[in-house]
């Protein structure tokens, strides 16, 4: 049994969630009596693996090639494909980025095996390893389990694990150099831009009262402006209500917008579907408005109502005016 | 432009779930099903290609009998033909084996462009596309926002995280997965459901496209989530509930 976690950089710097995967890494490998490794692709890597050398790893991988530099599908799949037969890990983690759902189902493809995605925790029984994911959108838990003989993959979704548990430690660094050839990376990637400074800075707001799809239709949106009015709060949303048009983008919370952690985060009529929950369950307090019971958001709430909200939002700005 | 759009049928978004007897899985008899919202983006962007650059879109669906819902439903949007896998067994297909069976349906169609939903409202598992795309051997690109086609190329919009995007040109024919939202959807017109009932629709079994394969994973069990934050919640009428929660913000929570 070994472990290899795959971090993620950009230009030199970490993805922070790189961090969650590798503590998940390691406490796998733990409850299985095994060492966790670290790989990471780029050009020109000796600072960021000399970062990774005080942690509990057996081998950090620089994998350095030109055509690394930037990241490629191609580029980083025909790379690790190649660690993997050299190194023969049993277990390939990655974090559940946007840059992982790009490329890891096409390495697992190439060893004829499927990503478990989105992972959130695990359990090892007799030597054998368990991991549960969400399915319909953070509403139902399933336990599986990869077969055969590997090497199996898997992604950590945000916040599942945490990072400060870092085991600390001593690790050797290895440079691996992949042979890769420039006619075998397919697509020309441009570089990465932003759409436009942003106007909205929704992350310095002490309260936020956000809107999900439970609004219906962007004539209700009056209802929730009021009650932010009178909490003297910022105005977000969940993508849907964004994407709709019924606000700007930049009023957006999730991972597409942005991460916020005021002292109180009231949802309205939002479901709470992981790309949500990752941009506002480091808020303070979390208040939850929904009809359904069972909506994830309720997971992440400290209070919680159920209810109809064209009801229960008037309610709360008739007994907020009486305070304020 | 050839295009083929992989559609899912999915249980509508507010279905109230419960598991199955064998504790593996949901019981589907008492849902409704709609189309995966990510695939009818897929479905939209490849229709609007169509409309700019020319060409033919084909609706590509897996599953049972009740998905020809889904079928028609493309189809009276502006599809102009569909392949239908007929399998009642893939409820128990890993993403793996579901993609073997589409891009074997995909392969003799030879199209320029495969567009599907950057992931499903049940599974999530967001990786049908690119494997498809493997398996396939066509270059991909996930989570893409706009589309451009240009001669033997696209070059297309891929959304990156916290805000940032990116410009990516891919040689054709190659695999995209459509970020949802990017548009807007339209509705089927009364011409176009009538148009429907005339257009083929090609029905495929899983064995003419090779088999199911053996599973790569096991799910051993679902269940419903257990709460790992204690929530707090108020009930009573509208105005009962609304008078504690502001109580609780004010003098427990002392965030008022």
């Amino acid at each position: 049994m070994s472990v290899l976690v795959v971090m993620e950089q950009y230009g030199g710097d970490w993805n922070r969630m790189s961090f969650e995967a590798l503590s998940a890494g390691q406490q796998i490998a733990a409850d299985m009596g095994a060492r966790a490794s670290a790989a990471v692709l780029g050009n020109g890597l000796s600072k960021l693996a000399g970062e990774l050398r005080g942690a509990d790893l057996e081998i950090v991988y620089t994998v350095e090639h030109p055509l690394l530099e930037n990241y490629t599908a191609d580029g980083y799949t025909a790379a690790l494909e190649a660690v993997l037969k050299a190194k023969k890990p049993s277990l390939v983690l990655f974090p559940h980025t946007y840059q992982a759902r790009d490329f890891a189902p096409k390495l697992a493809t190439r060893f004829s095996q499927a990503l478990v995605s989105d992972v959130i925790g695990h359990r090892v029984e007799s030597g054998s390893l368990t991991l549960v994911r969400q399915y319909f959108q953070g509403k139902l838990n399933g336990d599986l389990r990869a077969l055969g003989s590997g090497p199996h993959f898997a992604s950590i979704q945000a916040g599942a694990y945490r990072s400060d548990r870092l085991a600390r430690g001593q690790a050797t660094v290895e440079a691996f150099t992949p042979e890769l050839n420039a006619a075998s990376i397919r697509n020309k990637p441009e570089p990465p831009f932003r759409e436009a400074e942003r106007a909205v800075d929704l992350t310095t707001a002490d309260i936020i009262v956000s809107v999900g799809r439970g609004i219906k239709e962007k004539d209700n949106l009056p209802l929730v402006e009021e009650l932010a009015r009178t909490l003297n709060a910022e105005l977000a949303a969940s993508r849907p209500i964004c994407d709709n048009g019924w606000l700007p983008m930049e009023r957006q919370v999730g991972s597409s917008g942005q991460t916020v952690s005021p002292k109180l985060y009231i949802a309205v009529g939002i479901s709470g579907a992981i790309q949500h929950l990752v941009g506002m369950k480091g808020a303070r307090t979390i208040v939850a408005i929904n009809k359904d019971e069972n909506a994830p958001i309720f997971e992440v709430a400290d209070y919680g109502i159920q209810g109809d909200l064209f009801e229960v939002v008037p309610a709360l700005v008739k007994e907020l005016k009486k305070i304020r | 432009m050839k295009i083929i759009v992989a559609i899912k049928q999915v249980p509508v978004r507010d279905s109230v779930l419960q598991v199955d007897a064998s504790g593996k899985w949901i019981r589907e008899s008492e849902l409704s099903f709609e189309v995966n919202e990510p695939d009818a983006y897929a479905l939209e962007e490849a229709l609007q290609l169509k409309e700019r650059y020319g060409g033919e879109v084909i609706a590509l669906c897996a599953g049972p009998a009740r998905v020809s819902q889904a079928i028609r439903e493309a189809l009276a949007k502006g599809a102009d033909r569909a392949i239908h896998v007929e399998s009642d067994d893939l409820g128990a297909a890993d993403s793996l084996g579901i993609a073997r069976l589409l891009a074997s349906a995909i392969r003799s169609e030879q199209p320029d462009l495969v567009l599907t939903g950057l992931q499903s409202d049940d599974l999530g598992y967001g990786q049908t596309g690119v494997i498809m795309a493997e398996l396939l051997g066509f270059p991909h690109s996930t989570i893409i926002m706009q589309v451009e086609a240009a001669g033997s190329s696209v070059r297309v919009k891929r959304e990156l995280e916290n805000g940032w995007f990116q410009w990516m040109e891919l040689p054709l024919p190659a695999v995209l997965t459509i970020q949802s939202g990017i548009s807007k959807l339209r509705y089927a017109t009364l011409m176009g459901i009538k148009k429907a009932r005339t257009k083929e629709v090609k029905r495929l079994s899983a064995a003419e496209l090779g088999g199911l394969a053996a599973p790569v994973l096991s799910v051993e069990k679902v269940y419903l989530p257990q709460k790992t934050k204690e929530t707090q919640m108020l009930d009573g009428t509208p105005a009962e509930a609304a008078a504690a929660l502001v109580e609780k913000l004010r003098f427990e929570a002392r965030v008022l």
